[in-house]
């Protein structure tokens, strides 16, 4: 059958979105990238200043840059114990939703998805608020511990992440776990398989693409932190302006050295892109065994 | 058996509480005049001042506050709204049609969802102040209006609720192809397209890094940074404190009424695009 390809309507339908993607997507990047590739110079300390192509330049100020990589590994950090616990307790809590040991299941899914409802902005300034020694209502928790401290901000601030996000992730979860046809626990059953070891040897593998997607936005939002850290400042003198990667771009461009805010924004793209296409490749490896 | 019911109703019981009781204590704060803030059990009421609060709050500055929620709903509404219908369009061209360079746009948009947002802020700005659009209202609108990631789902939802029958026997009713799209084939996926609105409209009400870097003027602010502002003004003016409080209340209270008149919808639809 032979038909002849509607043009006129696929332009219709693709030619809006592909515009804006293009002009706010497509063109920052690559915008950004050629920023990065420029320096500003200036004849004398109060000459006037031009911008000049300058190769790698910024590069090389990024990559020796110290504060930067601190940062950096900072984020990891954070990620590499905020996201296991936030998405396990994600996933304990649509395992017992789902498990039928639980009364009340519309009001807990609903309570656990409220505080996605919250901003980032307004979920930092609330715990800030929280974490304060003297507005506490905790304070038999802040006496003893200063949550703002240096040693203690960075987990303070991945509560702040972790109370925002797990209602989300459990919610994807938990609907992917509903979308499991009923046949499939049949075998368990007869096996004599008891909710845990359901659990564990059916559901998880089932509903593990839904954990991948979670795991993957969360490591692109963890390396994006920015709005938690930012209103700390206001808090807690232990977060610096380069505090997280993106704080540094913020800071760096408000100086302002646009070319290397620039250079700081191309690298911080490129590992995030990076490390979630490994988690994503290293998964499908797994799922082929 | 016993014990089995017990343990999960715990943990249920704790987290619940884990995540009410901060918005309960907001709720409570934001009710006290500002002498009892500090003086009266923080998670419990004093006397009842939110209205007086409230007052104040849109008073303060010719209610510059009212002025923030308003952007802040023509921001998110606008872009979500129009975003959404755009980015299933266009997921829906991609899943109803063969047509070459098909997969290579797909491509392009889903390495779009791996670009953090964040990352394209600060060249956004550079590219509007090349124009002078900086500092404007759509330096935030127009960027907000994109939504790869609501193409990726439109395409999903597309593929599985939307039959070639069905297309195939509109246009042998001679009906136009844009025509279908409006009138049956957004109908059948009208449940998934309420879900990419939601996020989208989560995703830019929080948005907070675009307009702090584009924004200069107050006037134009969406609440979050308004209310970001106010709180680092708090050390100086500590009167300001109970605003920002009880602004942080009012700023929730759009979102919360959102989910819970669309609860239908994102109960279910929300996973929808992860099983694929």
């Amino acid at each position: 059958m032979t038909r002849k390809r509607p043009v006129a309507a696929l332009l219709f339908f693709i030619l809006p979105f592909g515009l804006l993607f293009a002009a706010f997507y497509l063109a920052p990047i690559g915008y950004a990238i050629k920023q990065s590739l420029y320096t500003v110079e200036r004849t004398g300390t109060f000459g006037p200043a031009r911008e000049v192509f300058g190769g790698l330049v910024q590069y090389q100020r990024v990559f020796a840059d110290g504060p930067f990589w601190e940062s950096i590994g900072r984020v990891l950090l954070f990620g590499v114990v905020q996201v296991p616990v936030m998405l396990g307790l994600a996933l304990l809590l649509a395992l017992l939703l789902d498990s039928g040991l639980v009364k009340g299941r519309r009001f807990f899914r609903l309570a656990f998805f409220v505080p996605y409802a919250v901003p980032g902005v307004v979920a930092a300034i609330m715990w800030g608020f929280l974490y304060s020694p003297n507005l506490s209502p905790f304070t038999t928790l802040t006496s003893k511990w200063d949550l703002l401290s240096a040693d203690l901000v960075l987990w303070a601030m991945a509560n702040v992440v972790t109370w925002v996000f797990v209602g989300y992730n459990m919610l994807i979860i938990y609907s992917s776990l509903l979308a499991i046809p009923q046949e499939v626990y049949e075998a368990a059953r007869l096996d004599g398989a008891g909710a845990i070891r359901t659990a564990w040897s059916i559901k998880i593998p089932l509903v593990m693409p839904a954990i991948v997607l979670t795991t993957v936005f969360s490591i692109i939002g963890t390396l994006q932190l920015l709005a938690e850290p930012q209103v700390f400042r206001t808090f807690s003198s232990a977060v610096t302006s380069t505090y997280t990667p993106n704080l540094t771009v913020y800071s760096t461009s408000s100086i302002p050295n646009f070319n290397l805010a620039a250079a700081f924004s191309v690298v911080l793209a490129l590992a995030t892109c990076l490390l979630s296409f490994a988690f994503l490749k290293v998964t499908q490896r797994g799922g082929d065994k | 058996m016993k014990l089995n019911r017990i343990a999960p109703m715990v943990i249920m019981g704790a987290c619940t509480l884990y995540f009410l009781v901060p918005i309960w204590w907001l709720l409570v704060a934001a009710s006290k005049s500002r002498s009892e803030f500090s003086s009266t059990d923080p998670l419990w009421f004093a006397d009842f001042a939110l209205m007086d609060n409230l007052r104040e709050l849109f008073a303060y500055r010719d209610g510059v506050f009212l002025r923030w929620l308003g952007n802040s709903i023509v921001y998110t509404g606008g872009a979500a709204l129009l975003g959404t219908v755009l980015a299933a369009m266009c997921g829906y061209a991609l899943a109803k049609y063969r047509f070459p360079g098909r997969e290579a746009i797909f491509n392009v948009v889903l390495s779009g969802v791996l670009v953090p947002a964040t990352a394209l802020a600060l060249p956004l700005f550079l590219i509007f102040s090349q124009f002078n659009a900086t500092n404007t209202f759509w330096s935030v609108f127009l960027p907000s209006l994109v939504n790869p990631f609501g193409v990726y789902l439109a395409r999903i939802y597309a593929s599985a609720s939307v039959p070639d029958e069905l297309l195939e026997a509109a246009r042998l009713d001679g009906s136009g192809e844009v025509r279908t799209f409006f009138t049956v084939s957004s109908r059948l996926m009208f449940p998934a397209l309420v879900t990419i609105f939601l996020f989208h409209f989560v995703a830019v009400w929080n948005n907070f890094l675009l307009p702090l870097i584009m924004l200069g003027n107050e006037r134009l602010f969406p609440v979050t940074l308004g209310l970001y502002t106010w709180n680092t003004q708090v050390n100086q003016y500590p009167e300001v404190r109970m605003l920002v409080l009880t602004g942080a209340l009012v700023s929730i209270v759009p979102l919360v009424i959102a989910f819970l008149l669309l609860q239908r919808f994102w109960r279910n639809g929300l996973g929808s695009g992860a099983i694929k």
